[in-house]
């Protein structure tokens, strides 16, 4: 039995900044990452020379690293990490920065995830992306993410009976939320009959379960909650925080994550419940994923999320707000910043910063990521429930 | 059931012939091992020597207890079919020529999950059968079979893609007067194949066995492996349309070095056996490889008859055992340059031959219509190695075990 943990008090969550998305760019992750972190400075009133902690999140920087960027962009800092994580890398950047911060190993953390898209550079990404999904996925059809999600979809729906339109509530919720958020890449309504008719890509996925490849970057800064305060930022408190990884492994498809494992602990340390959260957001790679983290996470019970939405408004305005910038589904998927999407519109809600998207009265938001598909599942799992300083 | 392969209809000389385009290559060092299990037809993983786990996809490690023992052994290939997708778009050029493309999830009963392709009889999460066969781009894969054949099942695009079929293609046999020629082309007739050449050198001499090859509906060429010119002129004519090449010409008389007082045989069998094989990979190996995506009867494969000699040196028929080693070596090469393409190289390798060669040595000996049946399996297979007879398949298992140990036991070494 593992010890408990400590909790992340006196920890600060501040400046979110969301660079707007493209589908296509000619520029590079370092150009995207460095227009990102001057956002956050910017806001916070830190000169790139005097941030002493830097965490980047990227898959298209090679041949560089977060070592690479330090020099690229002229920073100097004391505590420096890399988060190979994919889907699951904002809540686990959001981690080891906030202990890095309580232990005094850094003033201010930078956490970044940026990517850029070039045209074919979703193609070269995928073609060497992971040893077994090279050796064992991509030899059988090459269908990228999709075949794997269409593989996971098929089991979840034959076992616990869930339909297309359970899928297609939250894309299409999404994207009315989507249509408030400026940023957005998808800006036309999508309505459940045109969600019902979308392209089949890889049964039973369809177009509109598809996110978008894009060029884009997220950022938010750690630091402590007196240092947020002197400089008279709005800022966010950590409640709690997990991570898991190759969870239940012997399970021959996926259909739960490793939030199983810790959920419990995330809501002990937090102390609320899941009824006490203002939004959710949930890694929407595809609706599935959504709806796995909604049971994982304990909103319903395990295969009853179908069920659950069903009776939810998950736009901003409802009672039930999901992904309330459009999530990636409706705002695209802007490689390791997909990681981050759902965060920093956190950050921003829980601080009355959202703008279009704000849900009235938003305090409490729980956050959770999933990411790597390394052969036929999602690796990396994480979660974590912030809320509003000063609540 | 699977729709039948219907025989294409002549071929539009006006149209742009699709260019030969191969699936994802790239696999790691481990995964190797269910490529060289498929090039013998094998349904093979790794099982952990220490606590026994079968592990997929192929790994350094135990998933269970970090053994780095991890041979490969062959397993049960049985498995139900736990769920699956029809892909109907990727950024892949091969895959995307041949959409929409079914694969999915069957967890075998062996334990591991595998994602693998699977044959449309397959019923959805129905029990299958697994074969593991090399692709087009010569890597192994695992394709998942209805648990009982199906009519028409190899017609199926994913098996046709993976399998050499003859059934509607042309094949070339290049020595006519090879004892085993009538059996290889009545087994191929069987085999659906839509045409059979073969080839006859010095075509003035007399030919006993003209008449049996006509009866069989085979068209007799002029082709002579030691002839650069004849080979030029036979690519000429038909080099666009052999799909499937099988090389028998031979040349094979007993002796070693120094029971021999020059190296005129030698130097016959090194001409037939090692650079005929290269000559007619010169005249005929590009048309072939350019036509690999030539649709129902695209180039698929060439094919070696070699003695299994070729692995170890038998001194009694010492100087044409080094031509046929320097065979299995060119074909070697000459499998990596096919590669780009997917077109196939099988080497059949055969023991003793029954003919008057081998006249003084004890049997098992291999006749030639076993010869042909282990042809025509390869190529259904897919394979790219085929052991023929048990001489073969004996020298096999000795040359893995200790390639030092067979050569001292081929020498008399051994009890």
């Amino acid at each position: 039995m593992s010890r408990a943990r400590q909790s992340y008090q006196g920890v600060a969550l501040v400046a979110p900044t969301s660079i707007p998305y493209q589908r296509y760019s000619i520029d590079t992750a370092h150009f995207w990452i460095a227009r990102a972190l001057k956002g956050s400075l910017d806001a916070a009133g830190i000169a790139p020379a005097d941030l002493d902690g830097f965490s980047a999140a990227s898959f298209s920087l090679f041949p560089d690293t977060v070592v690479g960027l330090t020099q690229h962009l002229g920073l100097s800092p004391r505590w420096l990490d890399q988060i190979p994580m994919g889907g699951a890398s904002g809540v686990v950047a959001l981690r080891r920065a906030a202990r890095a911060v309580q232990a005094g190993d850094a003033d201010v953390v930078a956490c970044v995830a940026g990517d850029t898209n070039h045209i074919d550079s979703f193609r070269q990404l995928l073609s060497s992306f992971s040893r077994f999904s090279q050796d064992a996925a991509y030899p059988y059809g090459f269908g990228g993410p999709n075949a794997v999600f269409g593989i996971l979809t098929d089991h979840y729906m034959q076992t616990y009976g869930a339909t297309r339109e359970d899928f297609g509530r939250i894309c299409v919720a999404q994207r009315t939320n989507a249509l408030k958020n400026p940023g957005a890449v998808m800006t036309k309504p999508l309505s459940m009959d045109q969600y019902l008719a979308g392209r089949p890509i890889s049964d039973p996925i369809t177009l509109f379960d598809c996110v978008m490849p894009c060029a884009g970057s997220e950022a938010f800064l750690v630091m402590t909650v007196k240092e947020a305060e002197k400089r008279q930022l709005p800022y966010a408190t950590v409640r709690g925080a997990i991570e898991r990884h190759n969870a239940h492994a012997d399970d021959p498809i996926q259909l739960r994550g490793g939030w199983t494992l810790d959920i419990d602990e995330l809501w002990q340390m937090s102390g609320y419940s899941p009824i006490d959260m203002d939004l959710v957001q949930t890694y929407d790679d595809y609706p599935v994923i959504s709806m796995m983290q909604i049971e994982d996470l304990g909103f319903c019970k395990k295969g009853h999320a179908g069920e659950f939405l069903c009776g939810k408004d998950m736009t901003v305005s409802g009672d039930f707000p999901h992904n309330t910038s459009g999530g990636q589904l409706s705002g695209g998927q802007a490689g390791a910043a997909g990681g981050f999407i759902g965060l920093v519109e956190a950050i921003r809600q829980v601080t009355g910063q959202a703008g279009p998207t704000q849900v009235k009265g938003a305090k409490r938001a729980v956050i959770s990521g999933f990411g790597m598909v390394n052969y036929d599942r999602g690796v990396c799992t994480a979660a974590t429930v912030i809320e509003g300083g000063g609540a | 059931m699977t729709d039948p392969i219907q025989p294409p209809p002549k071929k539009n000389p006006l149209n742009r012939s699709w260019v030969s385009t191969i699936p994802p290559a790239a696999r790691s060092r481990a995964a190797l091992g269910l490529t060289a299990a498929a090039a013998e037809g094998r349904f093979m993983l790794q099982v952990c020597a220490d606590c026994g786990a079968t592990q997929y996809p192929p790994r350094d490690a135990c998933h269970k207890c970090l053994s780095i023992d991890l041979p490969w052994q062959d397993i049960i290939p049985t498995g139900e079919l736990l769920a699956e997708t029809t892909i109907r778009a990727t950024t892949d050029i091969y895959f995307r020529d041949r959409l929409p493309w079914r694969a999915g999830t069957v967890r075998l009963d062996a334990g591991p999950p595998m994602i693998c392709h699977i044959h449309g009889d397959v019923k959805p999460y129905a029990r299958v059968r697994l074969i593991n066969r090399l692709d087009r781009s010569g890597q192994g894969v695992i394709l998942a079979l209805p648990e009982k054949d199906t009519p028409n099942m190899a017609d199926d695009p994913h098996l046709r893609a993976i399998s050499s079929d003859p059934s509607h293609r042309r094949v070339l046999i290049v020595d006519g007067r090879n004892p085993n020629t009538p059996d290889f082309a009545k087994a191929l007739k069987d085999a659906g194949a839509a045409m059979i050449l073969i080839g006859l050198s010095e075509d003035w001499l007399p030919f006993q066995g003209r008449k049996a090859l006509e009866d069989v509906g085979a068209q007799i060429i002029p082709l002579d492996v030691t002839d650069t010119k004849s080979l030029q002129r036979l690519a000429g004519e038909f080099g666009g349309k052999i799909d499937i090449l099988i090389n028998n010409a031979r040349y094979i008389r007993p002796g070693g070095v120094i029971d021999r007082t020059d190296t005129n045989l030698a130097a016959r069998e090194l001409e037939v056996n090692a650079l005929g094989l290269m000559r007619l990979a010169q005249a005929l190996g590009p048309a072939m490889c350019s036509r690999t995506a030539d649709g129902t009867n695209s180039a698929v494969a060439w094919v070696n008859i070699l003695s299994a000699w070729a692995l170890a040196n038998e001194p009694s028929f010492g100087s044409f055992a080094a031509s046929q080693a320097a065979a299995l070596s060119l074909s070697q090469s000459l499998r990596a340059e096919f590669r780009a393409s997917g077109l196939r190289l099988m080497n059949v390798f055969v023991g003793p031959t029954d003919d008057e060669w081998h006249q003084p040595l004890p049997p098992p000996k291999v006749t030639p219509a076993a010869i042909a049946r282990d042809v025509v399996r390869g190529l259904h297979g897919g394979f790219e190695d085929v052991f023929c007879g048990d001489v073969a398949k004996d020298l096999n298992e000795r040359f893995r075990r200790n390639p030092k140990v067979l050569e001292r036991e081929m020498t008399g070494g051994g009890v």
